[in-house]
């Protein structure tokens, strides 16, 4: 999404708030891929159903989209594709016939630089300074070499000089002026979550490709030299989380990133690092299942799966960011609390985070970060004796010191039999239950860390939006609309950032103000409605219920909201 | 402190079946390990799941103790977290090559610093004694009553093509010649494999400590240098009436470790306590 980036980019260091997302199908090359780029002089969190300029470099891209069209949408074209004409719209966009292959010829470049002739194109239309564009088609391309820049401006260029020269009445017609408050960054959420682990001091993951994780491995693998960190590429997710699980048990932070399907190969890891209680952070992109689904459009159908998986009962944390920012600060979280809990944390994340770009002020990501390591054996504090009980049960949270392999006098065996204290195999029945209990207890304790659900709009609001994830952005943007109002009835939202071990109490109180509770998820069965209910006892009858792949926009929400119960 | 068997002591018996060939390999563990003075603290062992894993017990080291066919992928984040750490895979047949098959191709491929001693006996005794990857035509065990009827594997050779740069076989018979491979074993910089063949005295009545006796015979020095993969695979194609055992393929070739950069000054794992420095990397995104 080179062009997207660079647009965002653009508007972003001007001082606009911008998001952008993808859509394409499943295929290296061809098949209908779009950008959508969203520019506001507010703080924006998810797109709307409808489009300003449609920048049509087939004539597909408009038979698909023209719906999305409003009365005085410029849809730009290039008329060798299709000549459209007024007649050809149900609507009355503007038409701007702009000769974008003729622009590529005169330049003598390859077809793809049709991509930057748009983009100089939009930026024309929005009627901002070509230097804007400049700057950053400069920073982007200055890798690949003087040569690289130098052409993709003369692309950009031709196109803006077209707007300028031909299309002087559509200039500026689109976009307020704002200015630059802070340096704000655009970055994807699968960046984000890269720029979190990194800050909170990991060291190894292994990742085996899949959608929509891969801007993880590439950020890493492109990093890894000068962050000092290593990221394996592993035969297959079970190696993935295998080689994890060494890593943490060496003594790094560690962690794993996959989709649906590579999770459900990581199932039988994962209840290994429950039972040798090593610390793991798991990113999991969700995307459409089941199977292999639609590997690249979005979905939240995980949820149940990560609490449930793995044979036999051991503790875990869900973490579930609604955005990049959120992506950043969670994974910090998540790797604090593997280390001190000393056990599997999930990121659940989807497609649509994890590939959306969104901008985030640089700030953001510049606080220091106190590594807390958790319980660690001390080697000063280690008999010689051959004493040390890695799995001690003298601990009312269910968590004892750790060694790692070479250290003086911590030798004990990480076993995945059940085992006593110093891990040798045991099936003795009382220490069955006392190990059982140990690793159970750490449910109990995490209760201090639980993050309570969050609330926009206000508490004593009658009526009550659900969300968890990614949900969260299209429906804060419906209801900002409204000013969290409908029908004179106040609205709030109640969104779970924090999924598991669930918090009870805190949902039981905010959820039970509510006359009307609308749960919202991307998946077909509502599965965080299903937790609310097997913790809480709340039954929420409506559900808003989306599953064809596509996020949600707006307006589908105020549908909902809106409708009468 | 001097190394010794007795270093490794931990109060457990073993619970192997009398005669067993997992003592021999048990032994020669120890003796190499005092050899190389890698002691308790100093080093990691990790164990599949099989009659062999079942040695952490009464083998006191660093152990991690893994799921069925996982001991390699685990070794090799351990060792990649810590690359001055000694790590040491004890796996067997079905472990290996059955349910690990592809993780054992992708290790050799990629040459991590660890050696993995194979406990091959080609059946599963922990299961009472159905085929392993290795069974050999033929062979009646519970899962093939009539005869193993597939082609079996070859640990050798399998290790050979896939890229390993040290590969040998002993005998857990010959606890001496066994130690002695050991330590060039784990010598080695890369992935070694040693393969040990080894009666399964309980589900295995066909090879015997005197069936392989009478067969088996060791690469001398003198007609045989294992430097030439070609002829590495035809020897260790050899079985029947004579079957080879020693190095059959040994090379140096820069490892796992070696071709990370992050590594170059010093194991991850003294980078524990820090966070990472983003302060050069976020104007990218700007």
């Amino acid at each position: 999404m080179s062009s997207g980036t660079i647009l965002a980019r653009a508007f972003s260091r001007a001082g606009y708030c911008v998001f952008a997302t993808n859509e394409y199908p499943s295929l290296i090359r061809g098949g209908h891929n779009i950008v959508t780029v969203r520019i506001a002089t507010r703080e924006i969190h998810a797109l709307e159903g409808v489009v300003d300029i449609l920048m049509a470099l087939n004539q597909e891209t408009v038979d698909l989209h023209k719906q999305e069209l409003h009365d005085g949408s410029i849809v730009v074209f290039d008329p060798k594709d299709y000549d459209w004409q007024a007649s050809d719209f149900s609507n009355k966009p503007v038409l701007v016939p702009v000769p974008l292959r003729g622009l590529v010829e005169q330049g003598a470049g390859e077809p793809v630089m049709r991509n930057t002739i748009a983009l100089g194109v939009t930026v024309g239309l929005l009627g901002v300074d070509f230097i804007l564009v400049e700057s950053v088609i400069h920073d982007q391309f200055t890798k690949k070499g003087d040569e690289v820049v130098r052409r993709n401006l003369a692309f950009a260029r031709s196109g803006y000089d077209f707007v300028k020269t031909n299309l002087p009445a559509l200039q500026g017609c689109h976009i307020a002026p704002t200015t630059k408050k802070e340096d704000v960054l655009v970055l994807s959420g699968s960046e984000a979550v890269g720029l979190g682990a990194v800050r909170a001091g990991m060291r190894f993951a292994a990742i085996y490709p899949m959608t929509p994780i891969n801007s993880l491995i590439t950020f890493l693998a492109d990093h890894a030299k000068e962050l000092r960190i290593v990221y394996k590429q592993p035969e297959d997710e079970i190696a993935g989380i295998n080689m994890a699980i060494g890593a943490s048990i060496a003594g790094v932070r560690s962690m794993v990133a996959t989709s649906g399907g590579g999770f459900a190969l990581m199932v039988e890891g994962l209840s290994l690092a429950g039972m040798v209680e090593a610390p793991l952070v798991i990113d999991l992109g969700m995307r459409v299942g089941p199977a292999t689904g639609m590997p690249t459009w979005t979905e939240q159908g995980e949820l149940q799966f990560v609490i449930h998986a793995g044979h036999g009962e051991f503790p875990r944390v869900v973490l579930a960011p609604a955005d990049a920012a959120e992506a950043y600060t969670l994974t910090i979280e998540a790797f604090q609390l593997a280390d001190k809990y000393q056990v599997p944390v999930f990121l659940l994340t989807d497609k649509y985070i994890n590939e959306s770009q969104w901008c985030v002020p640089k700030t953001h990501f510049q606080g220091d970060v106190l590594l807390d390591r958790g319980k660690i054996a001390q080697t000063e504090a280690l008999a010689s004796d051959v004493s040390f009980s890695r799995y001690s049960l003298g601990n009312d949270d269910g968590i004892s010191p750790r060694s790692f392999p070479g250290q003086k006098h911590g030798q004990y065996f990480a076993n995945s039999y059940e085992h006593n204290e110093v891990g040798h195999v045991s099936e003795e029945p009382m220490n069955r239950k006392a190990m059982v209990q140990k690793r159970l207890k750490k449910l109990s304790a995490m209760s201090r860390d639980i993050l309570p659900p969050s609330v926009y709009g206000d508490p004593e609001a009658g009526v009550t939006c659900v969300t968890w994830g990614s949900t969260r952005g299209p429906v804060l943007e419906a209801l900002e609309r409204v000013g969290f109002a409908v029908g004179g009835t106040r609205v709030n939202v109640v969104h779970f950032s924090w999924i598991y071990p669930f918090p009870a109490a805190q949902a039981a109180a905010l959820l039970s103000k509510s006359t009307r509770i609308i749960d919202v998820e991307q998946n077909a069965t509502g599965q965080l409605s299903s937790l609310i209910r097997e913790h809480t006892g709340i039954l929420i009858q409506e559900k808003l219920l989306k599953y064809d792949g596509r996020p949600f926009f707006p307006e589908e929400i105020l549908d909902k909201v809106q409708s009468v119960k | 402190m001097t190394i010794t068997a007795d270093s490794f002591k931990t109060g457990y018996l073993p619970t192997w079946c009398p005669g067993c060939g997992d003592y021999g390999i048990w032994m020669s563990l120890k003796n190499a390990l005092g050899e190389l003075s890698i002691g308790p603290d100093d080093g990691l062992i990790v164990y599949g799941i099989g009659c062999h894993g079942n040695m952490y017990d009464w083998m006191r080291t660093y152990g991690f103790i893994g799921l069925h066919g996982r001991a390699l992928p685990v070794a090799q984040g351990a060792k990649l977290a810590n690359h001055r750490l000694p790590v040491i895979v004890v796996s067997g047949d079905g472990d290996c090559l059955g349910e690990g098959g592809n993780h054992f191709i992708h290790a050799a491929k990629r040459n991590p610093d660890i050696n993995v001693i194979i406990h091959d006996n080609q059946v599963y005794g922990l299961t009472t004694g159905q085929a392993s990857p290795t069974a050999k035509a033929g062979f009646k065990t519970k899962s093939t009553p009539e005869g193993v009827v597939d082609e079996p594997m070859n640990p050798l050779t399998l290790a050979i093509v896939s890229g390993a740069t040290f590969v040998a076989r002993g005998f857990a018979g010959d606890p001496l010649g066994l130690t002695k491979l050991m330590v060039e074993a784990v010598r080695h910089k890369g992935f070694s494999v040693l393969d040990v063949l080894q009666p399964c005295v309980t589900f295995d009545k066909v090879h015997t400590y005197g069936w392989y006796r009478s067969r088996l015979y060791s690469l001398s020095a003198s007609d045989y240098a294992p430097t030439d993969k070609l002829r590495a695979l035809t020897k260790a194609v050899e079985w029947g009436d004579h079957i080879p055992v020693g190095i059959f393929y040994r090379e140096e070739k820069p490892t796992s470790e070696d071709r990370e950069p992050a590594l170059a000054e010093g194991p991850l794992v003294s980078q524990r306590e820090s966070q990472g420095n983003l302060d050069s990397l976020l104007e990218e995104f700007q």
